[in-house]
């Protein structure tokens, strides 16, 4: 069982987002990336799939900074094989394009089954799982948070609103959108991320260009106006607590 | 090519979803800027009657047993053939569970492009998606030639895309779909639990700011002190901290209390469409560009473990 793991580095949304000159694009001067949180779910998921069935994990990512230290993460999580893609991934954010180029990478790393976040916060034509999963000519099932493997299939827990799962099953290969894994992503030592840097070595393939044709085009970028922003209580622990006394006596709720 | 503006309609075990709704009343102002009709693609097996409601010009019923339940493979197919064969000016989707994993496929096959996220329509069609967790918004046009778009609830109400005029239903033939590679076995319910949290008055919320599971008592006790139940964003969950009944969101519970009380939450969208129902938001988060701030109607930047001991503590003085 041969499982691909694609996982994107995306902005910390905790810290400050601002709008670069062009004003449509983020400005990424000051962006601190990292890993998407779903895709952490899909390396967790990948492991725990091996865990029960042996299977091979190879996780891979776009070569841009920060990217040794998620890889490097991933191994010492149990990820068995480690590749990095280069790329124009600054000019290029066609998700057309770089769905048909990882295809192609993908497909000669022969996999039984790939796992992507069910989502990045970041792109405007999103879906590159999907596209994916159609250009290998695979079935795709997303918003996923369980998966078993039986046989030549996969049995998977598909969410839907208000908590309500729907159990189906999809015949390999496949690709899914791992919403959540079956337990957290587990948490591994430093030392042990370090001991990875000295034992495993990381590959490296070259991503076809991307052309930029087909992707939507940002005329502009802006922060969300709003015409009732909070009213804002004191930033003093102290002084907001009583405020909130107050309100709360208000609305009748104490 | 015609000016048409198609929504592919989301029902759920008999029921027609909210979503559904939304695009319907985006659709209308999409089409007032094209000047084509409002068309919904309604597929399933005897589910006519869940047109009756939609606020359209026309519907295009696609009838079939493997269309009884929601099915990637199924509904990928026959939507591509109706796209392929009436190219109207756009499509709308879902940003859902049953939407996200329709619209991809059918770009990639016939090469259209896709526009995610969309949560207004603007003048001369100018669509507006919401990205990075409700921080930044993106306007865009309407790409050419076929727009495939996916909706986010939060522009429209669901009531602007109802009628109460049934409108002409059109049954259309659908395609081959033997040999699907997916098939569903089974619902399997939520879990029930002691509380409803859709029917609590006073929420007291608690989002990844809390950091770690001993951390949950802080809001507990509190919840505890005022009289109200504790619930949670999808992190703390999936974390493990608290059940997946406490949780508020997209993929959890809609919420309308009195009052709910955020703390440590940031508001992403999929957390957001589930509390505007609330009378009164407040939130405690240190970071003040954090989109929780747009909804609440009080806030603050105090450190959350100054705070809520705090608070807790002058809530028991006054109950004594
Ligand atoms: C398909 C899909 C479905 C989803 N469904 C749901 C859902 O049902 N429910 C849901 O909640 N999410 C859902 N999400 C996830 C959602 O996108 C967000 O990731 C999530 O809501 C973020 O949770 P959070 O606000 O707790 O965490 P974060 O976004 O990490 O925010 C934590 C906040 O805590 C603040 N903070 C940190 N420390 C302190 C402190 N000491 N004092 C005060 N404030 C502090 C920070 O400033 C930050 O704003 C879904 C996502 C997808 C893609
Ligand atoms: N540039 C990328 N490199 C690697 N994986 C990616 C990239 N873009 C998207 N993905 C994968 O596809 C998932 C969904 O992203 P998206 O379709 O862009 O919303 C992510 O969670 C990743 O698993």
């Amino acid at each position: 069982m041969n499982i691909i793991v694609p996982v994107k580095l995306v902005p910390d949304l905790v810290e400050e987002l601002s709008i670069d000159a062009s004003g449509t694009a983020l400005d990424t001067a000051w962006l601190r990336m990292i890993i998407n949180e779903f895709d952490d779910h899909a390396i967790e998921q990948a492991i725990l799939l091996k865990e029960k069935t042996g299977a091979q994990v190879t996780v891979l990512s776009m070569n841009i900074e920060g990217v040794d230290d998620l890889l490097f993460a991933a191994a010492a999580r149990g990820a068995d094989r480690l590749i990095k893609l280069n790329g124009d991934f600054v000019n290029a954010s066609n998700n057309h394009a770089l769905a048909r180029a990882m295809a192609t990478l993908i497909q000669d790393l022969k996999p039984d089954l790939i796992l992507t976040g069910v989502q990045a916060h970041n792109d405007l034509d999103g879906s590159i799982g999907p596209r994916i999963s159609n250009y290998l000519g695979m079935p795709y099932v997303g918003y996923i948070s369980g998966v078993n493997i039986s046989d030549d299939k996969v049995i998977v827990r598909k969410e839907y609103p208000g908590g309500l799962i729907g159990e189906m099953q999809v015949s390999l290969p496949a690709l899914l959108g791992i919403q959540a894994a079956e337990q957290p992503p587990r948490y591994v030592a430093i030392s042990k991320v370090r001991q990875m840097m000295k034992t495993m070595s990381i590959e490296e393939l070259d991503l076809a260009t991307l052309d930029s044709m087909g992707a939507p085009v940002v005329n502009r970028m802006f922060q969300p106006e709003t015409t009732e922003r909070a009213t804002m209580l004191s930033e003093n622990a102290e002084d907001a607590a009583n405020q909130l006394v107050n309100i709360f006596k208000e609305l009748g709720v104490l | 090519m015609n000016q048409d503006i198609f929504v592919a309609v989301e029902h759920l075990r008999g029921k027609v979803s909210d979503i559904s709704y939304i695009m319907l009343a985006a659709a209308h102002d999409l089409a007032q800027n094209t000047g084509g009709k409002v068309v919904a693609l309604l597929l399933g097996l005897n589910a006519q009657q869940l047109a009756g409601n939609l606020n359209a010009d026309q519907v295009l019923y696609a009838d079939h047993s493997l269309l009884t339940d929601f099915n990637p493979e199924a509904y990928q197919r026959t939507l591509i053939g109706i796209i392929d064969e009436y190219k109207p000016r756009a499509v709308l989707f879902g940003h859902t569970s049953i939407g996200t994993d329709t619209v991809g496929c059918i770009s990639a096959q016939l090469g259209l492009p896709l526009v995610s996220s969309v949560r207004t329509i603007e003048a001369n069609n100018k669509l507006i998606s919401q990205i990075c967790g409700g921080k930044i918004m993106a306007e865009c046009n309407l790409p050419e030639p076929i727009a495939l778009i996916t909706l986010v609830p939060g522009g429209y109400k669901p009531e602007q895309g109802q009628s109460t005029q049934s409108p002409p239903v059109t049954a259309i033939p659908v395609q081959v779909l033997d040999g699907l590679r997916i098939l569903l076995n089974k619902y399997i319910e939520p879990e029930t639990s002691d509380v409803d949290i859709s029917k609590e008055p006073l929420l007291i919320a608690v989002g990844r700011g809390i950091q770690n599971q001993d951390n949950i008592s802080l809001a507990e006790e509190l919840a505890q002190a005022i009289g109200g139940v504790v619930c949670a964003s999808r992190p703390v969950v999936d974390q493990g901290w608290l059940p997946t009944s406490r949780l508020v969101g997209k993929s959890g519970s809609t919420v309308k209390p009195k009052v709910y009380l955020a703390i440590g939450i940031s508001g992403a969208p999929e957390h957001v469409e589930a509390i505007t129902g609330s009378d009164v938001i407040i939130a405690i988060n240190t970071d003040s560009a954090a989109p929780i701030f747009n909804i609440a109607k009080y806030g603050t930047t105090a450190d959350l473990f100054d705070l809520v001991p705090a608070l807790t503590e002058k809530i028991k003085n006054i109950k004594g």
